[in-house]
């Protein structure tokens, strides 16, 4: 059986040419518009911990936010995950294992004429993968700074790498265009859409992961096959609204599809409600749901059954709905008078995710008859922050 | 969905406007209709986006891990004028 592959998103011609239109018209433009403002001076110190179906995932991440003159501001983010992996797939098809992942980034945002230029490179390194990429973005108010204007590029190049195969080496690059306009209505809400395409071109498979396929006595393995390119578009609709109490309410809407033909959407809906002048609860829901890829199964006919293959389970149809909450103060220090004010938040959230087409292979069943998976996941996040 | 919709009817807009400023009839901009001093709300701490940035980054990694939808998360996104 061949797969067809869709190719129902186009290529790069528009993002390049959206971004050449608005360039021209921030630059021409410039002189006559109010604009954006510089990051605040801050540092964050984060713990992070993700606990669920599996995957027991770690480790800190600090980030420190720096302006000078009111012109320049610079960022530097350290990041760390200690990966503790024993999910369904490895457990099934291969062996538990560990493993590190740090990303570091450095960026740098200029305020010129109340225009916003930034720029940022990221570096993230674990043994079977090396990312690195670049961003540039531009950001500008118009209308009495009541529409802001958003552009930015990003370019990155991976090399893919195998933990058990030293001479493995594969190649990525990854391009995303981004657009994004937001929009005060009234003195109580705030509006934006935000549109993204990003275009992937090398090596998308999991080294790892295989796909099973039926044999006259049950199933056996062999490896995945994905296409060498994706094309994606994504568009966020977001909304902030002032409550008649002191309160803020966030919501989000995105719709998402690629070319391997996943469709996805989620929500998501936010309350930020201040308990007194240090305290802060803030309450959160989020609901998403995907369809597979094209060629996606969890149980292939026969061996070689189409030219493209995936049994990944991020590659199924699947729902995920979550609820969170955040509890954090902040206070002044005066022992400390470098020190504006400094805070604390604790965030807990639990993920619920249940596949529709991904069957838990740990409970012996005929072939296709197993359950279907479903698994908890605890998301646990402390930080200390400090502003100066 | 309108993802392709919504791709065409920003080429039409962004080419319209650029007609505009080409033919030198300058785009008349609207009169703000939410003045200054009247975005005291808009710029209450609560209202950010970017009230936490360091866990904001870090769920949207938890999601981009889990899930295969991607983009769009913000990072291109504008403020509020609020300053």
């Amino acid at each position: 059986m061949q797969l067809i592959r869709r190719d129902g998103v186009s290529g790069a011609l528009f993002p390049v040419l959206l971004s050449v239109v608005l360039l021209f018209l921030l630059w021409g433009m410039a002189p006559a518009v109010n604009a954006a403002v510089l990051p605040e001076d801050r540092m964050d110190v984060l713990y992070h911990r993700y606990d669920g179906g599996g995957m027991d995932i770690k480790g800190p991440s600090v980030l420190v936010r720096k302006s000078f003159a009111d012109k320049v501001s610079v960022n530097a983010n350290y990041y760390v995950d200690k990966v503790s992996a024993a999910s369904v797939d490895v457990v099934t098809t291969a062996s538990p294992y560990t493993e590190e992942r740090i990303e570091k980034s450095i960026g740098l945002d200029y305020l010129s004429d109340k225009t916003l230029y930034s720029v940022g490179v990221t570096a993230s390194d674990e043994r079977d993968y090396i990312g690195r990429t670049v961003f540039v973005g531009v950001s500008q108010d118009f209308f009495g700074d009541m529409t802001t204007v958003s552009l930015g590029y990003s370019h990155g190049d991976d090399e893919v790498r195998r933990r058990d195969d030293p001479d493995f080496r594969e190649d990525l690059t990854r391009r995303s265009y981004q657009v994004g306009v937001s929009q005060v209505l009234t003195r109580n809400l705030i509006v934006g859409i935000n549109h993204e395409l990003i275009s992937d071109q090398g090596y998308l498979n999991n080294p790892y992961r295989s796909v099973r396929y039926l044999t006259g006595s049950g199933f056996a393995y062999q490896p995945e096959v994905y296409p060498r390119t994706r094309t994606s578009e994504a568009t966020a609709l977001r909304g902030s609204y002032y409550l008649p109490w002191r309160a803020a309410l966030h919501s989000e809407f995105r719709w998402f599809e690629d070319s391997w033909g996943i469709d996805a959407r989620d929500w998501s809906l936010t309350l930020v409600q201040p308990l007194n002048e240090e305290w802060v609860l803030e309450l959160r829901t989020r609901y998403y749901r995907q369809s597979a890829a094209d060629f996606y199964s969890d149980l292939f006919p026969f061996q070689d059954a189409q030219n493209f293959l995936a049994r990944d389970k991020e590659m199924s149809t699947f729902r995920a709905m979550s609820f969170g909450a955040t509890a954090g103060f902040q206070r002044r220090w005066p022992a400390m008078p470098w020190v504006d004010r400094y805070g604390v938040r604790l965030g807990l959230d639990l993920y619920r995710y249940d596949y529709r087409d991904f069957r838990d292979l740990r409970v012996s069943a005929a072939p296709g008859e197993e359950p279907l998976y479903s698994f908890d996941a605890w998301v646990t996040t402390l930080v200390f922050t400090l502003w100066y | 969905m309108p993802v392709g919709l919504c791709r065409t009817a920003m080429l039409w807009v962004a080419l319209c406007v650029m007609l505009g400023h080409l033919s030198g009839c300058a785009l008349r901009a609207p009169t703000p209709w939410v003045q200054p001093y009247e975005r005291a709300r808009l710029a209450d701490p609560i209202m950010s986006k970017d009230r936490d940035p360091a866990s904001a980054a870090y769920l949207k990694h938890v999601h981009q891990s889990r899930e295969r939808s991607r983009g769009a998360e913000g990072s291109a996104g504008g403020g509020c004028g609020c300053n």
